[in-house]
């Protein structure tokens, strides 16, 4: 009986919450057949994978160090796609983030001053939201494309701080590694679990999420900026302006994933690398539409995404995997995540026979 | 029992969308030679039974019979090859091509172009049809581009042709030269399906009538033995309401427009020339013409979505010209725009949230915090007062009516108290019931001292509500005249000079 794709009359809101659920059961089962084609025990594999971390506190408080800076750009993320902008260039505002707030720790820190984390993580946001104001520009003054822009100027980013940590910045006492000094204690994030890596950066994630919430369903700004995002000539009409809507959307995610670069910089990297992230960027595009765009629903699939890092990291330590399996687990996520998507709006059902 | 078969007869017709019947055991019957309205309100059927005569969707059960033969037609090819012709709504031109252009992309011809553009110069003398084969579409008036629909139709040598609305965009003359085309082809031999709601229209027109309601046939009858308004009460199924208007004296004027002109910003759009307007205080002012004349540049530089020099409008007295929709929303202006979903109202948003679209005030969002408690007595209070039938204020906008989402938008705007009101196509594509609720809503308002200025392409609307009309035809705007010492004659013959030649006059006279 051939099957055919037909238009719901209404998109399905059970549909809409189940689809990540599926997609991340059929990443699961699509890795365990990578695992095995590898000649991996599948069921072993992915027990490392997602279970293993979770089975201790050191797990547990590396899930909240690596859900940290996807939280933060995930929502950042969200809130600009709820606007209609899409924003792929959370890699490259959350280097810039690093890059101001490190830079203050270099200047200042060591002097025991109070006011150098505040300081830090200000320039951090300013730093992801000034880069995110460049698109922000072209696209209202040139009608360029944000994903275009957003995009490139994350290698331009990352390329700026490459030439950093080996020019202006290098540690001189570092025998010529491409890297800052380690910044001092009082320019370091507070660790909240002694013993563990978990910083006071994962609490400033957990408060974007009731506050993002907030800005979207509780706030004119974000009534505005669903508006423009849904219906830009409904915006028009109501007289929100679309330019400032962009402004606004763009340098929020800046801003978050800004913070985010600097809580990696003041927390588990503790100084200027020229990689600051393992693409915590791009993987929070995924994070932020497995979990709908939703603020709680980014909250859970950063937790998912961290653990995938983190699994990833165990199946290279204890079954030699390469690094590339956490990569193919996140892409089979986002694929499926489409597909499963699909079904949202529409449904299958058995095509019908011609009229006799 | 007639010697010759009809052309098309349908019986028992079904088809299924989800849990409405579109269609239910639906008959019509069409003889050679004859025009047959399909009459009813929107969402009755009618489009779904034309697109299943003309293949465009398959019914669930049914037969269909042509010339006597039953037959299955799987697809507008399968159509076009029994003879039956369509011309739909909306058009389907390019712009850029020429006329013969597109009618040779449309029939899928390979002969050469010179040949074609003969051939259609001749079916279109024949038929008094006035269209040059050399002439690219964006010059023409939408009155044109329907005759290029109708040739590309005429040159298969239909057997059935219908046509769905085609009158809602032309100017009464040209709807003369459309029934005398219509008649001329009927006394050949061909049949034609009327698709309408104008009722005068069927009754000067047609021969025979179908009447659908809600999805089956309500009544069958010869509208040339019936009033429009027993047509009207088979249409809806009960008594028309009719509206009420108490004496109106008009007060100061309320929104002056002096000496506008504003390019376009979309290529194809119409500069708006010198527009001059004065509305009053208590007054309905309509705006008539053909749809591409101006009407969404003026609406939108009246609205505020486009500016212009501060002193070109004035409200209430002050220059609002330089002001976005929003300010001047918040100095007394009200627009209800003519697409619902997407402009006026949002399909993903829900009641609550679409009120609050063009209602953010201290009261539903103080500080830029909304008040969620507010909000949803702004939409309860919309719903109540507007007799909007909706699931309830979560309710999305896709869920509601064409005609119940419309009902929400006129309310929403009359309820924000405005001094004056712009109104473009207010009752367009919605049933009789809403339209007179909207039509009496917007009298009420005058009555109550707003200034309100109505663009409509219904003569017969503004015909009915205004007090002064005004015709907008090339950008340009003329003087209006007092509804008492106008008809609809007078009305279209200044609607009647075609956008174009308007616009190349102004050109030629500008260059």
């Amino acid at each position: 009986m051939p099957l055919r794709l037909e238009a719901r009359p209404e998109p399905s809101r059970a549909m809409l919450w189940l689809s990540p659920v599926l997609a991340a059961v059929l990443a699961a089962a699509g890795g365990g057949l990578v695992f095995a084609a590898l000649g991996y025990d599948p069921l072993v594999a992915l027990r490392t994978l997602f279970l293993d971390p979770l089975s201790t506190l050191d797990g547990l408080t590396e899930l909240g160090l690596k859900a940290t800076p996807l939280l933060l750009c995930a929502i950042g993320i969200a809130v600009a796609v709820q606007a209609g902008l899409w924003n792929i260039g959370a890699e490259g505002q959350l280097t810039m983030g690093a890059i101001a707030g490190g830079g203050i720790a270099l200047a200042f820190g060591g002097e025991g001053h109070w006011w150098i984390l505040p300081a830090m993580l200000l320039a951090g946001a300013a730093g992801g939201a000034a880069w995110a104001a460049i698109p922000a520009l072209l696209k209202t003054r040139f009608h360029a494309h944000e994903i275009l822009t957003t995009l490139m100027l994350s290698y331009v980013a990352v390329q700026f701080l490459g030439w950093l940590v080996h020019g202006p910045w290098i540690d001189p006492e570092g025998f010529n590694f491409p890297q800052s000094r380690m910044f001092e204690a009082d320019a370091l994030l507070p660790v909240l679990v002694e013993g563990t890596r978990l910083h006071a950066g994962v609490l400033l994630a957990l408060l974007a999420v009731p506050l993002a919430w907030a800005l979207l369903a509780r706030t004119v700004a974000g009534y505005r900026l669903r508006t423009i995002g849904l219906a830009p000539r409904a915006a028009r009409y109501a007289g929100f302006s679309a330019a400032r809507g962009t402004w606004l959307g763009l340098c929020l995610a800046g801003a978050l994933a800004g913070l985010a670069g600097l809580c990696e910089a003041a927390g588990p990297v503790g100084q200027l690398q020229p990689l600051m992230s393992p693409g915590y960027g791009f993987a929070a595009i995924i994070v932020a539409f497995l979990g709908r765009l939703q603020p709680f629903g980014i909250l859970l699939a950063a937790l998912l995404m961290a653990l995938i890092y983190l699994g990833g990291e165990q199946l290279q330590v204890s079954m030699q995997l390469p690094i590339a399996a956490t990569g193919t687990i996140q892409g089979m996520l986002l694929f499926f995540l489409l597909a499963s998507d699909v079904f949202i709006d529409r449904r299958l059902v058995r095509v019908a026979r011609r009229h006799a | 029992m007639s010697p010759t078969p009809p052309r098309l007869a349908l019986t028992g017709i079904v088809k299924r969308y989800g849990a409405t019947l579109a269609n239910d055991e639906v008959a019509l019957s069409v003889a050679p030679g004859e025009i047959h309205a399909l009459l009813g309100e929107n969402g009755a059927g009618k489009s779904t039974l034309m697109k299943i005569v003309y293949g465009v969707v398959a019914p669930d059960a049914g037969e269909i019979a042509w010339d006597g033969r039953p037959v299955a037609i799987a697809d507008p090819n399968a159509a076009r090859r029994l003879g039956i012709g369509m011309v739909f709504q909306h058009f389907s031109l390019f712009e850029t091509l020429t006329v013969a252009e597109n009618i040779a992309l449309g029939l899928g011809s390979t002969r050469p172009l010179e040949a074609l553009a003969a051939e259609i110069r001749q079916v279109a003398a024949r038929y008094g049809l006035a269209v040059d084969p050399g002439r690219h579409v964006h010059h023409l008036s939408v009155g044109e581009r329907q005759r290029i629909e109708i040739l590309r139709c005429l040159l298969q040598q239909p057997r059935l042709l219908i046509l769905d609305e085609p009158t809602s965009v032309l100017t009464p003359q040209e709807v003369e030269g459309l029934f005398a085309m219509l008649r001329r082809l009927a006394a050949e031999g061909c049949s034609v399906l009327y698709i309408s709601h104008k009722l005068e229209e069927i009754r000067a027109l047609c021969s025979a009538a179908t009447v659908l309601r809600a999805g089956r046939v309500a009544a069958r009858c010869d509208p040339r033995a019936e009033t429009a308004e027993s047509l009207a009460e088979m249409m809806i199924g009960g008594r028309v309401v009719r509206t009420t208007r108490a004496a109106r004296q008009p007060g100061p004027p309320c929104l002056v427009v002096d000496r506008l002109t504003l390019a376009p910003e979309e290529p194809f759009g119409t500069t708006l020339r010198d527009i001059a307007l004065e509305l009053r205080a208590g007054e309905i002012l309509g705006i008539a013409g053909v749809a591409g004349n101006g009407q969404a540049e003026l609406l939108a530089a009246l609205a505020g979505e486009r500016r212009s020099a501060a002193a070109r409008i004035a409200l209430d007295g002050r220059p609002v010209g330089h002001l976005g929709p929003a300010a001047r929303r918040a100095r007394g202006l009200a627009f209800i725009p003519e697409e619902r979903l997407g402009r006026g109202a949002i399909a993903d948003y829900s009641l609550a949230e679409n009120a609050l679209l063009t209602r953010l005030d201290a009261r539903t969002a103080p500080r830029g915090l909304l008040d969620p408690g507010a909000v949803r007595a702004l939409a309860t209070r919309l719903i109540a007062r507007f007799g909007v039938r909706a699931a309830g204020i979560a309710a999305r906008g896709r869920s509601l009516s064409g005609g119940n989402m419309q009902k929400f938008i006129v309310g929403r705007e009359i309820d924000a108290g405005p001094r004056v009101l712009l109104a473009a196509h207010p009752t367009w594509g919605v049933d009789i019931g809403a339209a007179v609720a909207i039509h009496q809503a917007l009298l009420d308002l005058a009555a109550a001292g707003a200034g309100i200025l109505v663009v409509s392409e219904d003569l017969d609307e503004l015909l009915g509500l205004a007090d002064r009309i005004a015709v907008l035809a090339g950008g340009r705007l003329s003087p209006p005249v007092p509804v008492a010492e106008t008809g609809a004659e007078a009305i279209g013959l200044l609607m009647g000079s075609a956008p174009g030649d308007a616009q190349r006059m102004a050109d030629a006279a500008a260059a």
